[in-house]
C-alpha cells in the first residue's frame, strides 16, 4: 500500500554513512533530470507563492500598480460578511460530507470484501461516480434531479413531504452537494478495500476463538488495521473538500446562490479575484486558506501518532 | 472462502464430535452463509441501482424530449428522438460542438504528453540518482501535493496576462509539461523505487550512463505506471473546469466543460433535453476509458491512492 505518509527519505539504498563527497557526474545527470520539476517548482509554484504573499499585503486591481496597505486586506476579511459565509458554507460541507462519504466507502467496502464473486464489477460500478462527478455534465444532472418538480421533489411529494425542489431552497443545497460528494465514495472505497485484503485473516479467527463477535472485531482488529489506510483518506478527502468548485459553480450558475448557501471559499475567492480583480483581497484570502488546511494537515500528522497503527511487517 | 466459514467449522474438528453433532453444525453453517449471501445480493443490487441511477436517468433523458425529462422517474423514453443531440450539435453562438470538442481534445493529448515526459524524467532523478538537495526538494514535491492551488493561480494570472498568453493554451499545459502535477511524480517516484536496482547498476557495470538507463531499462518496466498516469491526466484534464474558465475568453477556444456552461446560460432554463444531450457527449471519452481501461483504474487507485 502506497500511502502519501511514506517516509519522505531517499530510496533505501541510500547509505546511512553520510557521503560527502558526491560523484559530479552524478550531482550534474541529477539536476538535469530533475530540470523540469525545478522549473516547474520555481515559476509555478514558489515564485508565485511569493508574489501572492506580497500582494496579500496590497491593493492590486490589474490596471494600476500595487499600493501597500499593510494588514488592511486580512482586517477587512473578518470583516466582511460574505467572507464569513462562505467559510461558515465551506465548514459545513467539509464536516458533514468528508465523514459521511468514507464511512459509506468503509462500509461498502466491507460489504465487498465479505465476497469475493462479482466484486471486480461491483468496485468497477461504484467507483464510476469518482470518476465524473467532479464534471460540469453531472452538476447538470444534479441539478435537474433537484429542481421544483424534479424527481427528487416528486419522490418527496409522494412521501407526502412538502417544500419544492432543493435548488432554490437555501436550506437544502448543503444537502444536495453533500449527497454529491457522498455519491463518489467510489475513490475511497477502492482504497479501503486494498487496505481490507492486507488485514490477515488469523487474526479475526483468533478473535473469534477468544469469542469477539462481529462489533468487537471491528473496533480492535479492523478499524486499527486499517487506520494508515483511513489517515490517507482522510487527509486527502478533506483537502480536497475545501477546494470544491465546479459542481456548486454549476449548481448555483454562477451566483454562490441562493441566498449565499452555496458561497464556497473558492467561489468567493473567484468572485473577488476574478470578476471584480481585486487582486490583493483575494490573495489574502488564498493564503488564509493555505494557513488553514496546512494547518489542518499538521494536526492530522500529529494526531496520527496517536491513533494510526504501523505493522511492523512492512508491506 | 468468506472468513466466517473458517470459525464455524473450527470447532466441530477440534472437539471430534458425533456423526449427527457435525452434520448439524454444517447445516447450521451452511444456513447463516446462505442468509449472508442474500443479504450482501440485496444490499449489492440495491446499491448499483441507487448509484447508477443519475448516471442511466442522465444518458436517457437525453433522448427525451424536454417535458418528459423534469420530474419523470422513469428510465425509458416514451418516444425516443435524436433532436436534443442534433440542437447539442448545433453548438453555440456560430461555434460548432466540434470545435469544442477538439479544444477539449488538444488540451487532454497535450497534457498525457506533458505529463508522461516530465513526471517520468524527475521521477528518475528522485528515484535513481543521489545528489545533494534531493531529499529536500522531494519534501518540497510532497508539499506540493497537499498545497491548495488557490494560492499560485493569482500570480500566474497576472503574469500569464501580462505576456499576453490569455486565450492561448499556454497558461492550461505549461504546468503539465513542468511536472507541476505532483501526485505524478509521485506515483512515477514509488514505481520506479520498487524495480530491483540490479538492472540498473548491471547496466552501469556495462557503461551505461543514466540517460541510457532511463530510456532502455526505466520507460519500459514503467508502462504500467505510465498507462495509468496518462488515463488520469487525460479525464482530469478533459474534467477540467476551473483553468479554462480563468483563460478561455474566447468562444471559439472553449473546451467542452465551458462551452457546456454557456449551454445553460443560453439556453431557456426548460430545454433540459439538449443540455442532457450535451452532457452526456462532453462525457462520452470519459466513459470510453472507462469501460476499455476500468482495471488500470481501479487497481492504478487501490495501489497507488490516485483519487477520481
Amino acid at each position: 500500500m502506497t500511502l502519501t505518509a511514506a517516509p519522505p527519505t531517499a530510496g533505501p539504498s541510500t547509505p546511512p554513512v553520510r557521503t560527502r563527497r558526491h560523484k559530479g557526474s552524478e550531482v550534474r545527470a541529477g539536476y538535469a533530470f530533475l530540470t523540469p520539476w525545478l522549473l516547474g517548482f520555481v515559476l509555478l509554484t514558489a515564485g508565485p507563492m511569493i508574489a501572492s504573499l506580497y500582494l496579500a499585503f496590497t491593493d492590486y486591481n490589474l490596471f494600476a500598480p500595487p499600493q501597500w496597505v499593510g494588514l488592511d486586506n486580512f482586517r477587512m476579511l473578518f470583516q466582511d460578511p460574505n467572507y464569513l459565509k462562505a467559510w461558515q458554507v465551506t465548514g459545513i460541507y467539509v464536516l458533514f460530507g468528508t465523514p459521511v462519504k468514507l464511512a459509506s466507502a468503509l462500509a461498502v467496502a466491507m460489504l465487498l470484501n465479505a465476497r469475493h464473486r462479482g466484486q471486480g464489477f461491483y468496485r468497477s460500478a461504484f467507483y464510476l461516480p469518482s470518476l465524473v462527478g467532479a464534471s460540469v455534465s453531472i452538476a447538470i444532472v444534479w441539478k435537474a434531479m433537484f429542481i421544483d418538480n424534479g424527481i427528487v421533489d416528486r419522490m418527496q411529494q409522494a412521501v407526502g413531504i412538502e417544500g419544492g425542489g432543493w435548488v432554490g431552497d437555501p436550506s437544502r443545497t448543503m444537502p444536495m452537494l453533500v449527497l454529491l460528494t457522498v455519491w463518489q465514495f467510489g475513490a475511497p472505497m477502492v482504497i479501503f478495500l486494498a487496505g481490507l485484503k492486507q488485514v490477515p485473516l488469523e487474526l479475526y479467527e483468533a478473535a473469534s476463538v477468544d469469542g469477539a463477535g462481529p462489533v468487537r472485531k471491528f473496533w480492535r482488529i479492523t478499524l486499527p488495521m486499517l487506520s494508515p489506510v483511513l489517515f490517507f483518506n482522510l487527509l486527502l478527502e478533506t483537502i480536497h473538500a475545501f477546494q470544491i468548485f465546479a459542481s456548486a459553480f454549476i449548481i448555483s450558475n454562477g451566483t454562490g446562490g441562493p441566498a449565499r448557501s452555496t458561497l464556497f471559499y473558492t467561489l468567493y475567492l473567484y468572485f473577488r479575484g476574478f470578476q471584480d480583480f481585486r487582486m490583493g483581497y483575494a490573495s489574502a484570502m488564498a493564503w488564509v486558506l493555505v494557513l488553514v488546511v496546512g494547518g489542518i494537515t499538521a494536526f492530522f500528522f500529529r494526531s496520527s501518532r496517536l491513533w494510526v497503527h504501523y505493522s511492523g511487517e512492512g508491506k | 472462502m468468506s472468513p466466517t466459514s473458517v470459525p464455524a467449522n473450527a470447532p466441530a474438528k477440534l472437539h471430534r464430535p458425533t456423526v449427527e453433532q457435525s452434520a448439524g453444525l454444517r447445516r447450521q453453517a451452511r444456513s447463516r452463509s446462505l442468509g449472508r449471501s442474500i443479504v450482501f445480493h440485496v444490499a449489492t443490487v440495491v446499491l448499483t441501482v441507487v448509484i447508477l441511477y443519475p448516471a442511466v436517468w442522465m444518458l436517457m433523458s437525453a433522448f427525451k424530449p424536454t417535458h418528459d425529462i423534469v420530474g419523470n422517474v422513469s428510465l425509458v423514453p416514451h418516444d425516443a428522438s435524436l433532436a436534443n443531440f442534433a440542437k447539442a450539435l448545433g453548438g453555440i453562438g456560430g461555434v460548432s460542438f466540434w470545435t469544442f470538442f477538439t479544444n477539449s481534445l488538444v488540451l487532454a493529448v497535450g497534457s498525457v504528453v506533458g505529463i508522461t515526459i516530465s513526471c517520468s524524467v524527475s521521477a528518475y532523478a528522485f528515484a535513481r540518482i543521489d545528489f545533494p538537495g534531493r531529499n529536500v526538494f522531494f519534501v518540497l514535491m510532497i508539499g506540493t501535493l497537499l498545497l491548495p492551488f488557490h494560492v499560485v493561480i493569482i500570480p500566474q494570472y497576472i503574469v500569464f496576462n501580462r505576456l499576453g498568453l490569455v486565450d492561448t493554451f499556454v497558461p492550461l499545459l505549461l504546468g503539465k509539461f513542468l511536472a507541476a502535477e505532483a501526485f505524478f511524480v509521485f506515483l512515477m517516484v514509488q514505481f520506479m523505487r520498487n524495480l530491483p536496482r540490479e538492472l540498473d547498476e548491471a547496466a552501469r557495470i556495462d557503461g551505461a550512463g543514466h540517460v541510457r538507463i532511463f530510456a532502455s531499462i526505466m520507460l519500459p518496466l514503467m508502462k504500467p505506471a505510465l498507462v495509468s498516469s496518462s488515463i488520469f491526466a487525460f479525464i482530469w484534464s478533459w474534467n477540467d473546469f476551473f483553468g479554462p474558465l480563468l483563460y478561455l475568453k474566447k468562444p471559439d477556444l472553449y473546451s467542452l466543460p465551458i462551452a457546456l456552461r454557456m449551454f445553460v446560460d443560453q439556453t431557456s432554463v426548460s430545454d433540459y433535453g439538449a443540455q442532457m444531450a450535451m452532457a452526456v457527449l462532453a462525457l462520452v471519452p470519459v466513459m470510453l476509458f472507462f469501460f476499455v481501461f476500468q482495471r488500470y483504474l481501479v487497481e492504478g487507485v487501490a495501489t497507488q491512492g490516485l483519487k477520481g
